[in-house]
């Protein structure tokens, strides 16, 4: 999992700036005849940062984003940028504007009249329209490319492009719509970083929307992720893969393992968890605070977080009896699938520190273990 | 081994049938009779059948031919046939203006239709083609005469107190003429339209464009190759148009269809009709080389 970043960056060294709120959706519903795509949703997005909406197709991600834009009025909720209320404005009279999925650059137009358009329709002067495609070309290092047309440009230069059209007129908001989806995978590592470092230079807002978790988690600052049509879970992407809420982020971000089990013992300072998977308990740093009625709970552990080993652990808790079941050599790490006693086969990452070392291998009895605080129990 | 290989080069392959069979109908059905016509034109009008002289002699093991340019001199000479040339321009001119008119809303609603409601639009449109030109223009006629649908239609709602002469005018023959060639003009422009990407409509609204600015700044840009491929598929026919002037048309309607006929079988100066029908060839040209032009722009466009 690729966290490795300005967002990255900014969550370690703690972002000391005061939050300032920008847009605030408020209880926003859209509704297709029958269908809703949007279902009571509501969140803020700071000033400066870079925000994204993370889902599957269908989840109303785009639908969201097509609403912040104008080209849908919600069925009810409003939505306030600069605590001014624009849910219903047309699109040309927001001070936002969209990078779209396939870039919709104008292909009867050169790339400087691309850029231009926006402007033009504010009536500047034919000095100033120069001036700021000329500021524009050299922000986004396209200025040998300016009378060419787009069908004579590379994804990657569309791209740019398209940026420079959608950040021309300074709007108070970005919204990006897929930027990656029109690109082949190799470009698109270095596209996500080079926009991040011209979205954060020009300092503007921005939200986007992605269905490729490694993207969210590369550009945003912070991630929602949504699911039939409301948000499941908020925050930063260590947030969302450390400490997912519910069994639906945790799938949905990165690979992980699930016991289901019973909660035994549920103290103020710890508690533990019998899962009929595993032959110790489960301990947790924490209480759980379970109701008398319900006791069942689930553990969410991530791959590279299970350790394997061929003696067994000296603890008392957090581990079980397994043997290696299947082994998948990916490079940089390899894939451990482990079967436990009651049939379950759970995944560990082990990093392929050395080039020749000796390791369990196909059939061998192991341990799988982990570290106290390494988990996290699901109450949903 | 290597003979046959060199045979089977040299045998036509099922390559060169596809594209012979387009070939030899170009030659056999425009090529030859245009020869024929070109020759024609530089004969001399004759009493007899066919009704003009040989250009070429063979005599005394000497083949003479003779090119006689009376009949292209005298089509310059005589106002009538420039002023014919220029009725037919002017009327093809404002009739295909018409057509683009009319014909652009309509194909601009048809594409924004229901996917389902397109098919049916479309047939609606090209449905009148499949009756014949001639029954179709009779029609016309018994709507515009003086005791037709029209007049009575118009005095039945007290708009005129008599009768208003449109048949046998100019203005029936515009009324003739955009009818007839509106399913030409809607069609192209239709298949311009549907293709429109509409995200780009929203990038420009997105951009602060009105939805008015948008269409002229977007949409028509963007159609031109439709435009185009409709004016030419309505003004290259309408120049030549008989049927519609000679039937709706009066005395004042001068086009050069009408004269083509008149030299041909009133006069039967077939040289001077086939110089005629030359020279409309080599007005034409110029279109038809337009014409192409775009086509090929919009074949690039879609690779």
């Amino acid at each position: 999992m690729a966290v490795a970043s300005s967002a990255y960056k900014k969550v370690i060294e703690g972002d000391q700036q005061p939050k300032e709120v920008l847009v605030k959706i408020d209880r926003v519903t859209k509704k297709f005849d029958e269908t809703i795509a949007v279902d009571d949703v509501s969140l803020t997005i700071n000033k400066g940062e870079i925000f994204a909406l993370l889902g599957g197709s269908g989840s109303g991600k785009s639908t969201l984003l097509r609403m912040l834009a104008g080209f849908e009025r919600p069925t009810q909720g409003r939505i306030y940028l600069d605590g001014e209320d624009i849910t219903d404005l047309p699109p040309y009279e927001r001070p936002i504007n969209m990078m779209f999925q396939s870039y919709a650059l104008f292909p009867h137009m050169s790339v400087a009249d691309n850029i231009a358009f926006g402007l033009k329709q504010d009536k500047m002067s034919r000095a100033d329209i120069e001036a700021r495609v000329e500021e524009m070309l050299k922000l986004v290092q396209m200025t040998q490319y300016a009378k060419r047309k787009p069908h004579q440009l590379s994804g990657g230069q569309r791209q740019r492009v398209a940026l420079a059209r959608s950040l021309a007129k300074s709007p108070k908001l970005l919204l990006l719509d897929e930027p990656m989806g029109a690109l082949d995978k190799k470009l698109r590592s270095q596209m996500q970083l080079e926009l991040v470092e011209i979205i954060e230079r020009v300092g503007v807002t921005c939200v986007m929307v992605t269905h490729d978790q490694e993207e969210a988690m590369t550009m945003a600052q912070r991630i929602a992720i949504m699911h039939l049509g409301w948000i499941a879970q908020i925050g930063s992407p260590i947030d969302i893969y450390e400490t997912p809420t519910s069994r639906l982020v945790c799938e949905f971000i990165g690979n992980v393992n699930l016991f289901d089990g019973q909660v035994v013992e549920d103290m103020e300072g710890h508690a533990l968890i019998d899962s009929p998977d595993l032959d110790r308990n489960i301990f947790v740093g924490h209480g759980v605070s379970t109701s008398v009625q319900d006791k069942s709970i689930t553990y969410a552990i991530r791959p590279e977080k299970l350790l394997v080993t061929t003696e067994q652990p000296s603890c008392e808790y957090n581990w079980s009896r397994g043997t290696v079941h299947d082994i998948a050599y990916l490079g940089g790490h390899s894939v451990f699938h482990v079967q436990l006693p009651s049939g379950k086969i759970v995944q560990s990452f082990v990093a392929n520190a050395e080039r020749r070392g000796a390791r369990p291998t196909w059939d061998d009895q192991v341990f799988v273990w982990w570290e106290d605080d390494s988990g996290v129990a699901l109450r949903s | 081994m290597n003979i046959s290989r060199s045979i089977s080069r040299r045998m036509p392959s099922g390559r060169h049938f596809v594209i012979g069979v387009p070939f030899i109908w170009l030659f056999l059905f425009f090529l030859l009779p245009f020869i024929i016509v070109l020759k024609i034109s530089f004969a001399e009008a004759d009493v007899a059948i066919p009704p003009y002289t040989e250009i070429y002699n063979w005599a005394e093991q000497q083949l003479s031919i003779v090119l006689n340019l009376s009949n292209y001199i005298f089509l310059s000479e005589d106002d009538l046939y420039l002023a014919a040339y220029l009725g037919s321009i002017k009327m093809a001119f404002i009739s295909t203006a018409l057509c683009v008119l009319i014909g652009y809303p309509m194909a601009y609603a048809i594409a924004r239709a229901d996917k389902e409601m397109q098919m049916v639009f479309l047939l609606l449109i090209m449905m009148p083609t499949w009756t014949a030109i001639l029954i179709r223009v009779y029609a016309w006629m018994g709507i515009l005469s003086s005791n037709g649908l029209l007049n009575s239609l118009l005095l039945s709602i007290g708009v005129i107190d008599s009768p208003i002469r449109i048949l046998n005018t100019n203005l029936a023959v515009y009324i003739g003429i955009v009818y007839s060639y509106l399913p030409f003009m809607v069609l192209p422009l239709y298949a311009n339209l549907v293709k429109h990407d509409q995200s780009l409509l929203e990038a420009a609204s997105d951009l602060g464009s009105s939805n008015f600015n948008s269409f002229w700044k977007i949409t028509v840009p963007l159609s031109k190759n439709g435009i185009i491929a409709g004016c030419m598929l309505v003004f290259i026919p309408a120049v030549g148009e008989f049927v519609i002037p000679e039937l709706l048309g009066g005395p004042e309607t001068l086009m050069i269809g009408k004269v083509l006929w008149q030299e041909f079988f009133n006069n039967r100066d077939w040289p001077v009709a086939s110089a005629l029908a030359v020279v409309m060839l080599a007005v034409l040209i110029i279109p038809i080389i337009l014409f192409n032009r775009s086509q090929a722009k919009e074949m690039e466009g879609r690779a």
